[in-house]
């Protein structure tokens, strides 16, 4: 347990998070950029689909990550909420707008897949809709946090607001769901064979791997300037500020 | 633990019947909003019945937004909540009876004036016993969830769209289940399945919202 109470303290997960970041970076790039070539250029042209269906290498992943970057954040947010922990508020912080970039990226894509697929940018389908729905808490976070003053305050009241969010997406999912359904149902997650041939299905999960690393380095990042700008104040970041 | 509940409960309806302005307000805002709509689209009675269930609930969701902002603010200023935080009584309880008297003063009344309005529009009258019935369950769990963003904004001076951004998307559930009742209804459908979701969605709303509330005042005022 000793090591977790080290990571508490915020000067020795600046110093170490930098190493981090970059061990995530590297293979999350790396991973990432074989993923989405291998499916844009290797992959065999689906049959139905044609080479359109190739966006799915960048869209599956980015609605992947939209999801998981809330729910961390929900968990997060338990984390500051119960114990306080500073580094679970800056976490969710710095989260919320990687979370939101990607769950635009997933919005934006899915568009240009529909554009062709369905003959329409936009349906009011129920996955579409939530996700729009998705991208709208995200954005409730990010404005809270921006809006109140005080840093630890705000955090806080992220964190509350993410957790309220989290029990609403399950309901908001599948009320939407009720209400209207166009969005093909799920291939990869499916239970038993997948319905995708593996050569299709190896580069969208490395993909979807990388993406993630990238997603943890990036929030990282993002993390390690929150906390400079927070501790703007205290010795060892005028000394880190000093050093630069 | 229950007088403190009714303490509250009472002194904030005697608070909203003796600003009895106020809450004429919320419900001429409502009928407004239903009344200027068909200018906008034209007197077709085809079309206006077809939008009714959305009109209806976007004019509900918009005063419950406005009137929202208004549910902590007054005790915010004056001292009262802090009393509240400070109390051995459990928060979420005053939040709940906080919340049961704003929905008492301002939530009711859209219940009791939408008949009148949906008439207005041409909905069928067989309709309004479900239409009432959709506003009576889902109307109490506007303000619950609400308030959980306006304990959040309490401390910002204007908050009125930043609370929009933060509890719309909440509502989308009541809103589909809401206008879901009332189209069936319209339609001649049973409408039981969405009235029962409301009334789910409520008691889930009483049933852990206060404690979110709780939270979010004591986060405000720190």
């Amino acid at each position: 347990m000793l090591w977790l109470h080290r990571f508490g303290s915020l000067p020795y997960f600046y110093r170490v998070s930098r190493p981090i970041a970059i061990a995530l970076a590297v293979p999350g790039v790396l991973l990432a950029a074989y993923g989405v070539y291998g499916g844009l250029v290797n992959a065999p042209v689906d049959y139905q689909q044609g080479d359109a269906f190739r966006i799915l290498y960048i869209h599956v992943p980015s609605a992947w990550l939209s999801l998981f970057g809330y729910t961390s954040m929900a968990i997060a947010g338990v984390v500051a909420l119960v114990w306080r922990l500073k580094l679970a508020e800056i976490f969710l912080v710095a989260a919320a707008p990687v979370g939101a970039s990607f769950t635009f990226l997933a919005l934006v894509t899915g568009a240009i897949w529909g554009k062709p697929m369905w003959g329409t940018w936009w349906v009011w389908d129920a996955r579409l809709t939530s996700e729009l729905i998705l991208l709208f808490l995200y954005l409730g976070v990010i404005a809270l946090h921006n809006a109140i003053e005080s840093p630890r305050t705000a955090a806080r009241a992220c964190a509350l607001l993410s957790v309220v969010g989290v029990i609403n997406v399950p309901i908001i999912h599948y009320s939407v769901e009720w209400w209207n359904t166009l969005h093909q149902g799920p291939t990869v997650t499916r239970f038993g064979r997948p319905a995708m041939e593996m050569d299709m299905l190896w580069p969208l999960l490395c993909a979807a791997l990388g993406f993630t690393l990238m997603f943890g380095w990036l929030t990282l990042w993002n993390m390690r300037a929150q906390l400079l700008w927070r501790e703007r104040r205290s010795r060892w970041a005028k000394k880190v500020f000093s050093d630069a | 633990m229950l007088s403190v509940f009714w303490a509250v409960l009472r002194r904030d309806l005697l608070l909203a019947f003796r600003q009895r302005g106020v809450l004429v307000h919320h419900l001429l805002f409502f009928v407004l909003v239903v009344a200027l709509f068909p200018l906008g689209t034209g007197a077709d009675a085809a079309i206006l019945v077809t939008v009714s269930p959305a009109l209806i609930w976007m004019a509900v969701l918009l005063a419950a937004l406005l009137s929202l902002q208004r549910l902590f603010k007054p005790d915010y200023e004056d001292g009262t909540l802090e009393q509240y935080v400070l109390s051995p009584e459990p928060l979420a309880l005053i939040a709940l009876a906080k919340v049961l008297a704003y929905w008492l003063a301002s939530g009711l009344i859209f219940v009791l004036a939408s008949p009148l309005l949906v008439l207005l529009l041409g909905v069928p009258a067989s309709a309004v016993p479900v239409i009432m019935a959709s506003l009576l369950l889902g109307t109490p769990t506007l303000g619950l969830v609400g308030a959980i963003g306006t304990a959040l904004t309490l401390s910002l001076p204007r908050a009125g769209l930043l609370l929009s951004l933060l509890i719309f998307p909440l509502y989308v559930p009541i809103l589909i289940f809401g206008a879901g009742a009332m189209r069936a209804a319209i339609a001649g459908l049973p409408a039981a399945g969405a009235l029962y979701l409301l009334g789910a969605l409520l008691v889930l709303g009483i049933t852990t919202a206060p404690f979110a509330i709780a939270a979010a005042l004591k986060i405000s005022l720190e």
